[in-house]
């Protein structure tokens, strides 16, 4: 098996939530886009993605939210070997990763709040028991005035803040985000920086896929850094900020 | 300016887009395709009541051909055949047609000569069998011969066979032509899944990835075309009872359509067709819907 030294250091260790051993990827007959990838994140951890476009950002993420299979290797999420693991399980994974994904995918039929609703009512949350809650938070992401929107109504911020509240109303136990603040101004990058901060404070591991290197520098925190496919660990460039 | 929004007042919307362009024309295929399957189902219905009346009609009733023999008439061999036939068990009733039936049945080929008395024209015995233990001809023609009289008796059975059989083709391609409708029926809504899926992609793979099952997004699509279908198939019904009755109030068991008599009841026979379309869609859509998530793993 061949692992990258640099980021398996904790490889070994119990409860990882997400392990690779030596996974690869291609789409189709095409060439390896991730390429004998090793590597583990411990519970309540907080990574950058780096890379340039097309290193296989979102790919890696992808597999890790379970939307694609990998070519070779193992991937292990919570604990359970995921190749293994019978189909019917794994929406149940699923429902412990919240997900900011790349193109947002919000439903265009629902008005802001049933879409930042949607993972709690996957889940089987009765709506008295949640909708306070998703309340509060579409009002802390800035989107307490626009909670009855539909997405189309909506400016480029304001859905990608959106897609946010769905991928962590759930207090997911990691939360992926593809370019999360891709879209919004320095001050909301910075206020979903914070977010993010905090959900990582209450437990929450974090991945987040970006282009944005002023905000890994910033942030203190390692990266895991993709380049022709291939995996390595970037320590952090200074202290961690909030 | 924004509307104040009220979480107390909030109820979920549905997974699902309540209406989609596409519902229109798939409620139009499916009406009528569904009126095309109850018109054939009224027709399979009409046919075997028709062949039903036909086979108890002839069933009920014998002819037997009586010649004089010997220096007897052909009115006295009809008359003690008569009363040899009427003491027959199984026999309600035994009568002598008169001489001017047998010379119309003749009369055809003969032409019309006017002394006909004088040939020896055989003569037609009529007989009701009982209705519930009717004789048979074999029962007849023993009675006949014991009585020494040159007679033969039909029963109709050939009739009898005849009508069956066309009644059991008419049964036989109305349910083949029924299958092929609903196979039809099947194979559209099928298609129209897929097409609703392929469209709503981003909705499925959106429930697909925030933990939704895939037995309820197979489930939702399946209710959705299943309430479709069903929309299709009470307007088709609705149509073909029309149909019927518009059949039963001008022709009814005579006129238009004499040898398929349409009775009110028949109508009855749509009332399962929007479920049965319902049921149709809803499978359809669960086995299309499964495969495509099944591709989405």
């Amino acid at each position: 098996m061949s692992r990258n030294p640099n980021v398996t250091a904790a490889i070994d260790a119990e409860g990882d939530i997400v392990r690779f051993d030596d996974v690869s990827m291609r789409y189709g007959r095409g060439p390896d886009v991730l390429r004998d990838l090793g590597f583990s994140l411990a519970p309540g951890s907080f990574h950058f993605i780096t890379g340039p476009s097309g290193a296989g950002k979102s790919s890696l993420l992808r597999l890790i939210y379970l939307a694609a299979r990998p070519s070779k290797g193992l991937i292990h999420l919570f604990g359970h070997d995921v190749a293994h693991m019978p189909v019917r399980e794994r929406p149940h994974l699923r429902r412990r990763i919240g997900v900011v994904f790349q193109d947002l995918l919000l439903l265009e039929h629902l008005t802001a709040f049933d879409n930042a609703a949607l993972p709690l009512r996957l889940a089987g949350h009765q709506p008295p028991d949640y909708r306070n809650d998703v309340a509060e938070l579409l009002a802390w992401v800035g989107l307490g005035q626009r909670m009855h929107a539909m997405p189309a109504t909506l400016a480029g911020g304001e859905k990608q803040r959106l897609a946010i509240a769905r991928a962590v109303v759930g207090r997911p136990e990691i939360l992926l985000a593809d370019e999360p603040t891709a879209n919004v101004d320095h001050e909301m990058a910075l206020r979903i920086y914070r977010l993010f901060v905090e959900l990582n404070r209450l437990g929450t591991t974090v991945l987040i896929a970006t282009h944005d290197q002023d905000m890994v520098a910033r942030s203190g925190r390692p990266a895991l850094h993709l380049e022709n496919g291939r995996l390595s660990l970037r320590p952090p460039q200074g202290p961690a900020q909030a | 300016m924004s509307q104040i929004f009220d979480p107390v007042r909030w109820r979920p919307a549905p997974f699902l887009p309540e209406r989609d362009a596409r519902d229109a024309s798939l409620i139009f295929v499916v009406a009528v395709l569904c009126f095309l399957a109850c018109l054939t189902a009224l027709g399979v219905v009409a046919a075997d009541r028709a062949a039903s009346g036909w086979s108890r009609q002839l069933t009920g009733e014998a002819t037997v051909v009586v010649r004089a023999r010997g220096g007897e008439t052909p009115d006295a061999a009809a008359a003690r055949a008569t009363e040899a036939l009427a003491g027959v068990p199984g026999v309600a009733e035994a009568r002598a047609l008169e001489p001017e039936k047998a010379y119309d049945l003749i009369r055809p080929w003969l032409g019309d000569i006017s002394d006909l008395e004088d040939l020896p024209v055989p003569r037609l015995v009529a007989v009701t069998l009982a209705r519930d233990a009717p004789a048979n001809a074999d029962a007849l023609n023993r009675v006949l011969r014991a009585q020494g009289l040159d007679a033969s008796v039909d029963d109709h059975s050939l009739w009898i066979a005849d009508i069956r059989k066309a009644a059991g083709v008419a049964r036989a391609l109305g349910g083949v032509v029924f299958l092929l409708i609903a196979g039809a029926a099947a194979s559209v809504i099928a298609y129209a899944t897929r097409a609703g899926l392929a469209a709503r992609r981003d909705v499925v793979e959106v429930l697909h990835l925030t933990g939704a099952e895939d037995s309820f997004i197979a489930r939702l699509f399946q209710m959705r075309f299943a309430r479709v279908a069903a929309v299709g198939g009470a307007f088709g019904a609705l149509a073909a009872a029309g149909c019927g009755a518009v059949l039963r109030l001008i022709g009814g068991g005579e006129g238009i359509t004499p040898a398929l008599p349409v009775a009110w009841a028949d109508l009855l026979v749509v009332l399962p067709c929007p479920l049965l379309a319902a049921g149709v869609a809803a499978a359809a859509a669960r086995l299309t819907a499964g495969a495509l998530i099944r591709e989405m793993q």
